[in-house]
């Protein structure tokens, strides 16, 4: 934790330098917004409700969406990204020669400030769209206990996330160009801006268990919009503490086969 | 430089084959041979073609989803689409989106900094052509690996294409056409790297109101009348939503004739954009590196 947290600093000390990206991103990020404020605007020029989504909850969608996103781009991708360029250029070897636990080195080493922009942008829509919803009873999470569940929900998902992405990213210990996984799971990701129910069976499957953005944004969205149910959330954080194992046995296995760079 | 040049035919070198040549023979050559080096080279990265293909695949299928389910909940049709017509024109959509991926602006900055520009300087004909031979042949390795794509995704979400041989024609005119504006587009944009190297916000800009005018996003006749009526005084239609209407429909005989001259207007004014910027950015690269 500690050691997170001087990397941390040493990578806001670095982006500081460089204040105009600051507003570069600023503008990025309202630009996505526009362009998906635009879209619900067309839908909902046409039907009243998609697949039982209100314009208000879709908006709660949008706004998980963009918040989660820049949890990726801000801490998973650029960390994943510098192992795969570990692993190719054989300075891979450094990561394991220190003292500590090699796993968490490597998933803490860089974050990108600035995309931060994202989650406070997504923040806000997510406070502007629960203002305009209303919770349903029930089964249902409301309450003080819909704030909880979309918290531990939103936590869980970015782990998932963060889980599949180095599960894959330990494949290039055996093949070592998979410089496309990132375009691959960019355009995945994507999925996520609407509710995981609007696809196809297969499709939702693979978006909830294969790439878990079904738990990364639709289930933070269900427990915001009333729909959570106690179940569900319990599956989530089952499914995590499971992916997290996983990730943790491949992770140590990849280590023991990496053959290093000098060999 | 002049004095290099044989004659102005356009061909610089002065082995004896050259000069037997005409300039037009020349210029066939050179888009012949980047054409087949393109393909070549491309067809080595295959895989890395597909992961590409793939990840971009999920974009039009997220649209279409959910103008499919749009469309069910109006009790099957909007917009005078049905399900089956979206998922026409959003696997068409894909390949019209491979023919779309050219020379990105942001590679401009790099081309500037690294010193390649200078190399391309020297060189007898107009650099865009090196780039339009190149992406050309490119693309046909990429219609190739595109055809089992489509065949799994009509699979999956059977399309309603039923094109008439007149649109089957236009449509692979049109592909060009809107691989040729677009490309010009692109290089009008880059440029502007000539004269400031803050370029990066007027891409994302630029990029913004491309995804919402050019029928990419949705059809355009789902979108407000004034927005199609901002669209239809600029070229992002012809590179997209043209193309895609072109084969999936509806279209009349008429409208594709019409639609085809309109992307050669902007193909003409994308070329003289093209050149008089360029002519311009040259005095401003000299005096940079003088």
């Amino acid at each position: 934790m500690r050691l997170a947290l001087t990397f941390l600093r040493i990578n806001v000390m670095n982006e500081l330098q460089y204040r105009a990206n600051f507003f570069l991103q600023i503008l990025e990020s309202l630009v996505a917004l526009a362009t998906g404020l635009i879209v619900l605007s067309l839908i909902f020029s046409q039907t009243s409700a998609l697949d039982g989504w209100s314009r208000p909850q879709l908006l709660a969608v949008l706004g998980v969406f963009t918040m989660v996103g820049g949890v990726i781009k801000f801490a998973i991708e650029p960390n994943m990204g510098r192992i795969m360029a570990d692993i190719r250029e054989g300075t891979f070897d450094y990561v394991l020669t220190k003292p500590i636990d090699s796993q968490l080195f490597v998933s803490v080493r860089e974050f990108r400030l600035w995309q931060l922009t994202d989650v406070f942008v997504g923040a806000a829509v997510v406070v502007w769209a629960a203002q305009s919803s209303d919770g349903s009873g029930g089964d249902n999470v409301t309450g003080s206990g819909a704030a909880l569940g979309f918290l531990v929900s939103l936590v869980a998902g970015a782990l998932m996330i963060y889980c599949v992405w180095l599960i894959l990213t330990t494949g290039a210990f055996w093949f070592v160009r998979m410089e496309m996984l990132e375009e691959l799971f960019t355009g995945l990701y994507r999925a996520g801006q609407y509710p995981v129910g609007i696809y196809p069976g297969w499709l939702r499957a693979g978006l909830t268990f294969l790439i878990p953005i079904g738990f990364a944004v639709t289930v933070p969205s269900e427990a915001l919009t009333g729909r959570l149910t106690w179940s569900r959330l319990v599956l989530a954080v089952g499914f995590v503490v499971f992916l997290m194992a996983l990730t943790r046995a491949i992770w140590t296995w990849g280590v023991r086969n990496y053959s290093g760079a000098s060999a | 430089m002049t004095a290099t040049q044989a004659g102005g035919t356009g061909t610089g070198t002065d082995t004896p084959t050259d000069l037997h040549e005409s300039g037009m023979r020349a210029f066939f050559r050179l888009y012949s041979t980047l054409f087949r080096l393109a393909i070549i080279e491309q067809f080595q990265y295959r895989a890395a073609n597909y992961f590409y293909m793939i990840g971009m695949v999920t974009e039009p299928i997220i649209y279409l989803v959910v103008w499919s389910t749009v469309a069910e909940a109006r009790g099957g049709e909007v917009g005078g689409l049905t399900a089956g017509a979206f998922a026409a024109y959003y696997i068409v959509w894909t390949l019209v989106r491979n023919m779309n991926i050219v020379f990105t602006p942001f590679g401009w900055e790099q081309r500037i900094r690294e010193g390649a520009l200078s190399g391309q300087l020297v060189r007898p004909l107009h650099p865009i052509h090196y780039d339009l031979g190149f992406f050309a042949g490119w693309k046909v390795v990429v219609i190739v690996l595109w055809i089992p794509l489509a065949i799994v995704l009509s699979l999956i979400f059977r399309p309603e294409l039923d094109p008439r041989v007149s649109q089957a024609v236009g449509f692979f005119v049109a592909i060009w056409g809107a691989y040729l504006i677009r490309s010009l587009l692109l290089w009008m944009l880059g440029m502007v790297t000539f004269w400031t190297t803050r370029v990066t916000a007027a891409f994302e800009v630029f990029f913004a109101a491309e995804l919402l005018l050019s029928g990419r996003l949705v059809p355009m006749q789902l979108m407000p009348d004034w927005v199609q009526t901002i669209a239809s005084f600029l070229p992002f239609e012809s590179t997209f939503g043209f193309p895609i209407t072109a084969l999936v429909g509806p279209i009349s005989d008429e409208e594709l004739v019409r639609g085809l001259l309109t992307q050669a207007m902007w193909i003409a004014l994308g070329a003289i954009g093209v050149s008089v910027m360029w002519r311009r950015a040259l005095r401003n690269y000299t005096a940079v590196s003088g």
